[in-house]
Parts: C-alpha cells; structure tokens; sequence
C-alpha cells in the first residue's frame, strides 16, 4: 500500500534490503531492514506511534494533552511529530551530550526539551523525568522503557514484516536500548520461528554516561525478558564507526552510528555460521540514517578522532 | 603472576568500582572460571566481590562481558575462561533512544 491519510499512517512497512558484499558468504546473509525509511526517519516512529494509540485508547491521552518523555532523540522526534499532527504538546528530557541535529530536529517539530545532565546519560534524564511527572500529576507520561505498547509495535509490525519478507530468518539482531524492538519482534519471531536466535547489540558508551553514585542506581527497562534474547553482544564506538564506514562504502548504505554497533554483531554472528557450515539469514536492524550525526564528524575524520568524539557522547 | 596453571585474564573496572582498585581501569586476574577470577580480585580487592555478587549470583545492575559478551547467555559465573580473556565489568544503565 503506498496512499495514506496522514503521515502518521505511514509507519511501518519498510524494505528489507540484502547486503551482498558484506555478507560473508552466499549462504550466509545479511539483511537491513531500513527503519530510516519511516516518516521521521527511525525505528522509534513505530513505538511512539504504537504508544501514543494505545494512550488514546484507555484515555490516558485526551485532546490537547502534554505528553512527557525523557528521550536521547529518536523516540521525541517520532513523538513530535505525532504530536503535531494529532494536537498534543511534548516535552523532552534530553541529556546534555547528544547530538546538535536531535535537538534542532526536536526544536522544528515543536518539542520543548529540558537537559538533563551528561554524567548518568540516559539514566539521569529518566530520574528526572520521573520527578517532574511527580511535580506535575496532568502531564502524560507514556514512558518508553516500561511502555507494553513499546514492545507491542514491534510484535505487531516489525516481527511479521521480516518473517512475511524473509521465510528463511535465522537471526535477529537489534540495538537494545528500551529493548522494546527486541522484546517485541523477538517474541514474535521465537513464536513463529522456532529455532530462531535472537541477538541484542548493546552501545558501550564512554565512561561518562556509566558515571553512576551508586551500582543501587543501576537501570534495566520494566520491559527487559532476558529469556527473549539468545546472546547479548557489548559494541564500542570504535567498532561501531568502522561498521557504520563500511557499510557506506561497501553497500553504499548511510546509517546512523547505533546500526555500526548492530551490523558489528551481525558479521561476528555471520562468520561463526560460516565457520560452523550452516546457512543463515541474518535480518538486522538499520535504526536510522546518519544525518543527524553529521556534526560528529564519524563520517569523514581518522578514526581515532571520530572515536574520541563520540567518548562522552550518547552516540545510539 | 603465574597460578598453578589458572588462565591470567585482564578485568576492566567501572568509575564507580575503581575504590577497589586504587584507582586502577584495568587489572589482571586469574582463574579458571568466571566465579574463580572474582574470588581471586577480591583477594587483591577486598571488598570488589559483595560490590559484584549477591547471594552468590550476579547483582542486578551488573553487567559482565568476556570478549564483548554478556555472560548471563553464555554460562554466567561458571564459564570456563581462558588465557588472555577480556572482562568488562559494567553498572547497568539506561540505554538511548
């Protein structure tokens, strides 16, 4: 179907797209499947579609309402622009060191955003995000990394999509951040794919954002089932800009820097399956493209600056 | 520092655990499995172990990768380790997006 009533309608149903250079032999695949081809251009417009519905259905969410989300980027910029189509207010918890392009982006689609401070990363711009829903009872909170509708959008689209365009899967592989895209196409994919291995590439981030006071202020998502997930690979920025290179210039593919850290996962798969003589099709996740990480410079520096750019950074 | 034979494996340490350390990001360890090689740095660290485990099990805000990867889906403490293996020891933490 290519006609729809609004943009919003629009998420979803996006290419899978074959890697022929880069997968490591005929019968071991690598496949894309090209979230940046969703309306605000990542994998986040189908889970902030999926929870803002799920918000208007039971009520939570009335005409006019003020939604808070605390978000390193993609998921407010899918919000935003839900939002103003549907006639919602957004407020952001964003941490001070993420990139220009997120916050200009935000900016545009008529977000306010609150920083958070750098130090903690993601975790502080959750504390603080749950203080100001305490201070102010009104405001909406859908909350993404506890959100069943997070994980529901992909059980429900992301899951049959790959399953309906790639019979043969054999792997699934995806960045876990809320977990929701792991959770819910994992689950679906486990049901209908017995056999099927589900693997999480997790960003591994400068010291900075692991800067907690105390291990007790450790996080793991409300939506995290570790008996989802098969393997669960740690991936660090310098892995992350080569893959993110390579696949530009092997594959001619522009991705965002958190698809470097899952397409690094899904060669390491892609050549153990080669090493062992069994055939895979290995679907990945490509979350977004690498527009908004322009100004970071992982595209055209050395690597050694690239990588060191990104150190204090929330590059995923 | 040879141990009766013990794999020597090398154990990158969070900010937050390096009072342990004395302020070292990386050390060396020995042990033939992951349990052995906590039971050794704490020998040297007193204290790294109850900051790590819980009843014996990992503590839920811990992560600990070897090559990269998550022990919890590979066999936990009781994975057999190897000469020259890497430890990363990570609180768990929001992740983007």
């Amino acid at each position: 179907m290519a006609r729809f009533d609004s943009l919003a309608d629009s998420v979803g149903h996006t290419p899978l797209i074959g890697l022929p250079k880069l997968s490591p032999s005929p019968n071991v695949r690598l496949w894309a499947k090209m979230e940046d081809r969703n309306p605000t251009g990542s994998v986040k417009d189908r889970a902030a579609l999926s929870m803002i519905e799920a918000a208007e259905r039971d009520g939570t969410l009335k005409p006019g309402a003020t939604i808070l989300e605390p978000t390193s980027g993609n998921t407010g910029i899918s919000l935003a622009m839900i939002s103003k189509v549907r006639g919602y207010k957004l407020i952001c918890v964003m941490p001070e060191n993420t990139s220009a392009e997120r916050r200009q982006l935000l900016e545009m689609w008529g977000a306010k955003i609150i920083s958070s401070p750098a130090a903690g990363g993601s975790n502080e711009a959750v504390r603080v995000a749950k203080e100001l829903i305490a201070k102010n009872p009104d405001w909406v909170f859908l909350y993404q990394y506890g959100n069943q509708a997070n994980a529901d959008a992909h059980y429900e689209s992301t899951g049959p999509e790959i399953l309906e365009d790639l019979p043969t899967v054999t792997h699934f592989i995806a960045g876990l951040g809320t977990t929701g895209t792991l959770m819910g196409a994992g689950r679906y994919l486990r049901e209908h794919k017995p056999g099927i291995s589900i693997v999480a590439a997790e960003p591994r981030y400068g010291e900075l954002v692991y800067g907690l006071r105390n291990i007790d202020e450790g996080f793991v998502p409300e939506l995290y089932d570790a008996s989802v997930i098969t393997r669960r690979f740690s991936v660090g920025a310098e892995d992350s800009v080569k893959r993110v290179r390579e696949l530009l210039d092997v594959e001619g593919i522009f991705a965002g820097i958190s698809t470097g850290a899952i397409l690094h996962a899904a060669i390491a798969i892609g050549k153990e399956c080669v090493a062992a003589g069994v055939d895979a099709d290995i679907a990945f996740i490509l979350c977004d493209a690498g527009w908004k990480y322009l100004s970071t410079g992982v595209y055209h520096d050395d690597i050694d600056t690239a990588q060191e750019r990104l150190d204090g950074q929330l590059w995923a | 520092m040879s141990n009766s034979g013990n794999p020597t494996v090398e154990v990158r340490i969070p900010t937050i655990l390096r009072p342990y350390t004395g302020g070292a990001k990386l050390v060396s360890a020995q042990g033939s499995t992951l349990r052995d090689v906590i039971a050794n740095l704490d020998a040297n660290h007193t204290g790294l172990a109850e900051r790590l485990l819980d009843g014996g099990a990992l503590r839920r805000f811990i992560n600990l990768y070897v090559n990269d990867e998550d022990v919890r889906f590979i066999g936990g403490l009781d994975l057999a380790l190897k000469d020259g293996d890497s430890i990363t020891i990570l609180p768990a933490v929001a992740g983007g997006c």
